[in-house]
């Protein structure tokens, strides 16, 4: 893999840090006029998301993260792993919970999911921005109320939980926005 | 880029600012009786610290300089001196510099310095002229405090509770790691000077110039530069910065007269450098000269002005202030 001078440092960047993979969030070049300089780095752990501060002296260098991102379509869950397959080649890779974390309640067969590899292994799962999903339980509300207002939770086919206008009933499809959570609007047949 | 990266980066309010604070500036140095120069941009020499970098460039001809290697300045610093000792008497200059290597929120490869010389003066009371100057161009936008001066040594006292003259690498690192600074690899394990830099940048800066101006003086003998020693125990640097928001607006000193001292320095510059793995600087051998004649008693600062338009017009990146940053130009 590649190395980086802190001179190509830029937002998005993937590097590695202590054996796991980053993301530069924000790259700044600090230096004391008669003095040495440095870069101060706000990184991602691109394994548990978390958001960390480190600093190089300016000229270093860091070692390349090999990650890519890659649509793979979403095949089946067999208890304990997710299983996903590339389109194109028809080869299989397979997650487990930590990996697809919450994006597990979006996941619906046949779903393209974006998945994040790192040397050839899912290390996240973002699904689809949008879903359409079939109310599987939701109170009957009250017949008539289309105001929209207020809203009421129903659970989805995955189990997932949104919050859905009254006039929504049980057995209809909806489209979700799987950034926010949010109900979107009713889809017809 | 956007489409309309043709366009100034900067507004219109923060050029007439820049163009008004240019104004003011000289204005002010107009009536102490302090004389305008410029020196070249272009020279044979170049700076000899490891810690800047020198755009060069050929000339191709005619005259006696053909082929020859030349340096854009990072600072006039050199030929300004040169004039003192020829009997310039008080001068001051506002040039275009130039650093390799140096681009960020704060930083441009290419920026404006104001640079002055006070014959007579010591480092405190060209403090005092600093103050009074940038009060004079910050105080109808900005409500200041009055002025602090804090000493190397007391800042690190203060802040981090380290005498900076006496700490080792060790002393350094633990106060570092206490203090939860994140240790870039490769850092030294014989030369404090790093360490002391890494402490200052992430944990002293950011207290300093905070609703006034604040004056860091007194420096270690390492960081001496350009300025001179004076010898107490251990020996300090005559020299100074100023800081605003956190930010280092200003570096001056009580300026090294010495020629067999200077060429010294340079030349333990130049043999770090070769240890680094940097390119080694032609010595200014005319600055050494006119050193040798003799250097009047004084000292001297250099000013960001980009900088100092930044703080003024309540902005957070130099970018904002000039017509078309490195990006753009």
């Amino acid at each position: 893999m590649a190395t980086y001078s802190t001179n190509e440092f830029k937002s998005g960047l993937k590097i590695m840090l202590d054996g796991d993979p980053y993301a530069i969030v924000e790259n700044e070049f600090v230096k004391p006029g008669k003095g040495q300089a440095f870069n101060r780095v706000k990184v991602r752990n691109l394994k548990t998301g978390r958001t960390i501060e480190r600093t190089f002296k300016s000229g270093d260098t860091a070692e390349g993260a090999d990650v890519v991102d890659v649509e793979l379509q979403y095949l089946y869950n067999d208890g304990e792993y997710w299983h996903f397959m590339d389109p194109q080649s028809y080869e299989q890779l397979t997650a487990d919970a930590a990996t697809v974390g919450d994006a597990a309640k979006w996941l619906k067969d046949e779903a393209i999911c974006q998945v994040t590899l790192w040397n050839g292994v899912p290390l996240s799962v973002t699904p689809p921005i949008f879903v359409i999903m079939t109310i599987v339980e939701t109170d009957p509300g009250l017949r008539g109320d289309t105001s929209g207002g207020g809203g009421k939770p129903a659970t989805l086919e995955t189990g997932a939980v949104v919050r859905v206008p009254l006039f929504v009933q049980s057995g209809e499809v909806i489209k979700v926005d799987t950034r926010t959570g949010d109900y979107v609007s009713r889809v017809k047949d | 880029m956007e489409a309309a990266a043709w366009r100034p980066a900067a507004d219109w309010a923060t050029l007439r600012l820049r163009a008004e604070l240019l104004r003011r500036i000289r204005a002010f140095f107009a009536a102490r009786g302090v004389l305008e120069v410029e020196t070249p941009l272009l020279s044979a020499a170049a700076i000899t610290d490891s810690h800047l970098s020198s755009f060069a460039t050929v000339y191709s001809g005619p005259g006696p300089r053909h082929g020859q290697t030349l340096y854009l300045h990072t600072s006039p610093e050199f030929p300004m001196k040169r004039l003192l000792a020829a009997g310039s008497g008080c001068i001051y200059q506002i040039a275009r510099v130039f650093r390799d290597g140096e681009a960020g929120r704060r930083h441009s490869p290419e920026f404006t310095l104001l640079e002055w010389y006070r014959v007579g003066f010591d480092h405190h009371r060209l403090m005092d002229e600093v103050a009074e100057l940038a009060t004079a161009l910050l105080a109808d936008r900005r409500l200041l405090a009055k002025p602090e001066r804090l000493s190397y040594r007391q800042a690190f006292q203060r802040h981090l509770s380290l005498d900076p003259h006496r700490a080792t690498v060790a002393e350094l690192t633990v106060c570092a790691e206490r203090q939860g600074v994140s240790i870039p690899p490769g850092m030294p394990a014989e030369d404090v000077d790093p360490w002391l830099d890494l402490l200052l940048t992430q944990r002293i800066e950011p207290h300093l110039g905070q609703g006034r101006l604040t004056f860091l003086y007194d420096y270690p003998a390492s960081q001496a530069a350009l300025a001179r020693l004076r010898r107490e125990d251990p020996p300090v640097g005559e020299r100074f910065e100023l800081y605003l928001d956190g930010v280092e607006l200003a570096n001056g000193f009580h300026e090294l007269g010495d020629a067999v001292e200077q060429r010294s320095r340079f030349e333990a510059e130049n043999a770090a450098r070769r240890a680094q793995g940097l390119p080694v600087m032609p010595l200014d051998e005319h600055l050494l000269a006119a050193l040798a004649v003799g250097l009047p008693d004084c000292a001297g600062v250099a000013l960001g002005f980009d900088r100092l338009v930044m703080l003024a017009a309540g902005k957070t990146a130099l970018a904002e202030t000039l017509a078309f940053p490195f990006e753009q130009a």
